[in-house]
This record gives structure tokens, sequence and C-alpha cells, in this order.
């Protein structure tokens, strides 16, 4: 087996360098990649496009990299939580281009898959069909849309093994998988790396081929955004 | 008139045995408070689950479980965890029997504006639009007029859409009401103590009384 794994965060992302196009995991702050968004809040780069549902809260997850003002373009589905997001918006500072959730999600999928188009439902008789192709299928209106593909993803499982195969847990896998294949290099950050033979292959839910550097990160804050409980 | 729980309890008797259901934030939300316990329903999460749970308590919190709206919840006996894009498969695909909506206008149409209002920060679609351009049986639950007292069913709406004569059902603070395939609003229900009046001048587009309008029992 290829052997994947790299010290930390800083060895993973030594090559991303300003301008490039990255895809980072999560829903909400739910499955994000915490160590990488710390490495580049240390490296600087900047003029970067973030391909990610969401764009972070004002103090954490993409929001650090917003208020350092390393991002120049954002493509998301809901970027609702973020005071300087909406500040940068305003004033034209940040470019953003938003996705209906599931077109965003397929046409990551699309990118890792190798289909350059497809046709979704979605967005059809509204502002997102804007000048794209629309065709009638067995009576019904689709848009055509395009895949997404990344310079760099960077997502974040559960558990990985040297060779690069992950494992999620509950809800924060979301995102990753999908961008996991659609990056050119993708950089996994896990919560346990595990020897060869630890993870059982029934149970992988990406495979290694899509994962070009691992390692487990340090001091997982998994923030909560709505804290909801049941009071007994 | 309804608050926002009879809302969502009127909501409730729409649901039926053996349903998948995708339920939206706010009023949606409260939906699952009502459902009776002798209907087994499985409600879908968007960002990857299937079988929502109640909110956890204090000990169960699990940042890693959390619903479309990022609150965090458990998972039901039975449930399945996907991707997002698996997710929206599901969605599009047809698999889903019921989708509960808010809104802020609906047209005599069935189209539906829900993302975007001009002048304000455009805080993105998230996942409405896959949902209302895919789903067979959509239910609005909103309130029947604006906070300055204007109709939100419209003859056609005012805001940018989320997707185009989509919408089945309406259920309001004032009454029940089908978007019939040929258009207009039919009046199926009134709320408690309203008149179909108080109904006919809180609704813009247009409206089809036949015969006489039950009040609602929820």
């Amino acid at each position: 087996m290829i052997n994947k794994v790299v010290a930390n965060a800083d060895e993973a992302i030594r090559d991303i360098t300003d301008n490039v196009t990255l895809m980072l995991g999560g829903f909400g702050l739910s499955g994000i990649p915490e160590n990488c968004i710390q490495a580049l809040l240390r490296k600087g780069v900047k003029g970067l496009t973030c391909i990610s549902n969401n764009a972070g809260v004002d103090d954490f997850g993409i929001g650090l990299l917003l208020k350092t003002r390393q991002v120049k373009k954002m493509i998301s589905s809901y970027v609702g939580e973020n005071a300087e997001f909406e500040r940068q918006l305003l004033s034209g500072e940040l470019e953003v281009d938003l996705i209906p959730q599931g077109t965003l999600a397929e046409r990551i999928r699309a990118g890792g898959a190798g289909i350059p188009a497809f046709f979704t439902p979605a967005g059809y008789g509204t502002e997102v069909a804007e000048g794209k192709e629309v065709r009638e299928f067995h009576g019904k209106m689709y848009l055509m849309e395009h895949w997404l593909r990344a310079d760099f993803s960077l997502v974040k499982a559960w558990k990985g093994d040297t060779a690069g195969n992950l494992v999620f847990r509950g809800t924060s896998r979301n995102f990753n998988p999908m961008m996991a294949a659609a990056g050119k290099v993708t950089i996994a950050e896990v919560e346990e790396l595990v020897p060869l033979g630890e993870l059982d292959p029934n149970l992988v839910h990406t495979p290694g081929i899509y994962v070009q550097r691992i390692f487990e990160g340090k001091n997982y804050e998994k923030r909560i955004e709505q804290r909801t409980i049941t009071k007994i | 008139m309804l608050d926002k729980n009879g809302i969502a309890k009127r909501i409730a008797k729409e649901v039926k045995d053996g349903m998948y259901i995708n339920l939206g934030i706010g009023i949606p939300t409260l939906v699952a408070n009502y459902i009776p316990d002798n209907l087994n329903v499985v409600l879908q999460s968007e960002n990857g689950l299937l079988g929502i749970g109640p909110f956890p308590t204090e000990d169960k919190v699990d940042p890693d479980l959390i619903n479309a709206g990022k609150q965090t919840i458990t998972m039901m006996p039975g449930s399945a965890l996907f991707s997002s894009a698996e997710s929206f498969a599901m969605i599009r695909g047809g698999h889903i029997h019921l989708t509960i909506l808010g809104a802020m206008e609906v047209s005599e149409n069935g189209d539906i504006a829900n993302w975007k209002v001009p002048g304000k920060m455009v805080k993105g679609m998230g996942g409405a639009m896959d949902l209302v351009a895919s789903a067979n049986n959509i239910i609005v639950a909103m309130q029947h007029c604006s906070k300055d007292g204007a109709s939100k069913l419209l003859p056609t709406c005012t805001l940018p859409i989320t997707g185009i004569k989509c919408v089945k059902k309406i259920v309001t603070d004032l009454a029940v009401l089908d978007v019939l395939p040929q258009g207009g609003f039919k009046l199926l229900e009134r709320a408690p103590g309203v008149s179909v009046e108080q109904i006919k001048n809180a609704t813009a587009g247009k409206l089809l009384i036949e015969g006489e309008i039950p009040e609602m029992s929820i």
C-alpha cells in the first residue's frame, strides 16, 4: 500500500499557493477541516476561491480566512451566519456564487466522477437558470449544470488509515466524500489515524484512491452552531 | 386564528403512515412535535440523515449530529447516514413523500418565493430550490399575511422565486387551501374563529369558495 501519511497540517498544505481553488468539506461547522484552516491562516495564502456549502461563522471555520482577507471568492449554497462575510460582500471585496445545495453537491460529485455536465430541475424558472441551457425531458424542464473540480480538496473524517481510506461519523460526512474525489490533490485530516488493516473494508466510506495526503489532526474544537436540547 | 404551533398541528394531520418526510426550517420543524405516535414515518435531514429523532438531552449533545438548521439532534433506531450528494439524489429522485416548507409568498399557480428579498443580505437558497423542483407533494406553512398586513397568497410572486408550479397545499394562521392545477387557491377549511370574509380579504390571488367551508379540527 502507498503510504500517504504526512506529519501535520502545515506539511499537508505546503504547496497550496495564492489564487488556487479549494474545496473545504463540512456542513455548518460540522465536519470542517479545522487543522487545515489553521494552517492556511499561518501560511497566509491569498486570493483563494473556496468551494464549501457554508462560509463558517465570524470566529471559526472559513470565517477565520475571511477575516484575514485570504478569500477572493466563495462558492456556496448558504452563507447566513457571518457578519464579516456580509460586510465584504456588500463592499464588493468578496465575490460570491450561490448555488442550490443539491446542485452544489452533484456538481462536486460529477467533478470527481468525470461527468462534465448534467441536467437538474433545481432552479428552473428562477434567476439561477439565467444563461444556462434548458432542456425538456419527459415533459419536465431541466437546467444544464457543469462539474466542479478543485486544485486541492481539504476534507475531514473521523477515522482514516495510512492508505487514505476514510470513515465518517454522523452527519459530519456531508460534502466530504464528493470533495475528496473532486480534488486534484486531496488532503484528509482525521481524528484518529489507524494502521492498515484496522478499518473494516466493508465499512469504508471513501476509498483511499481519492486521498493523496492524510494526517491525524489535533485539538478538535468541533463547535456547535445551534445547541438545541430537550429539557427533562 | 392559529399560532405557529397550531399551523404545525394542522399540517401534522396530512402525515400518513409510512411516509418519508423533509421538514424545512421554522414552523415546518415544529410539525415533528405533533405527528401521532402510532404513525411510522421517517424524517430526512438533507445534510445526510434519514431518521431524525428528538433534540438531545444535555449529556447526549453530539457535534457530529446536526440537522439542516444546524441544530443538535438525535437519531431514531433504524436511521441511515449518507453524503449530501446521496441526500439530494433521494430528493430529486422523488423518494421523499412529503415536503413541508415555509414561504414568503405563494402565487395562485403554485410558484413559491422563500429565499431572497431584494435590498436585504442574500444568504443563499440552501436546499430549497432542489426540494421544490423535485417534490411531488409540497405543503407550505406560513402566515396568511406579512407583518405589515399584505397578503402572501398572490396572483404572481413579487419576490424572486424559488420554484415554479410546485406548491400543492397551504396551511396558514387563517385557512387550509389547495393550489389547483389550473390555478387558484381553493379554500378547504377555516381556522377556529375565522370567517370566510376574513380569508377573502386576506387573499390577493384568485380564491375559490365552494359551498360551506368547515372550521378545521385540530
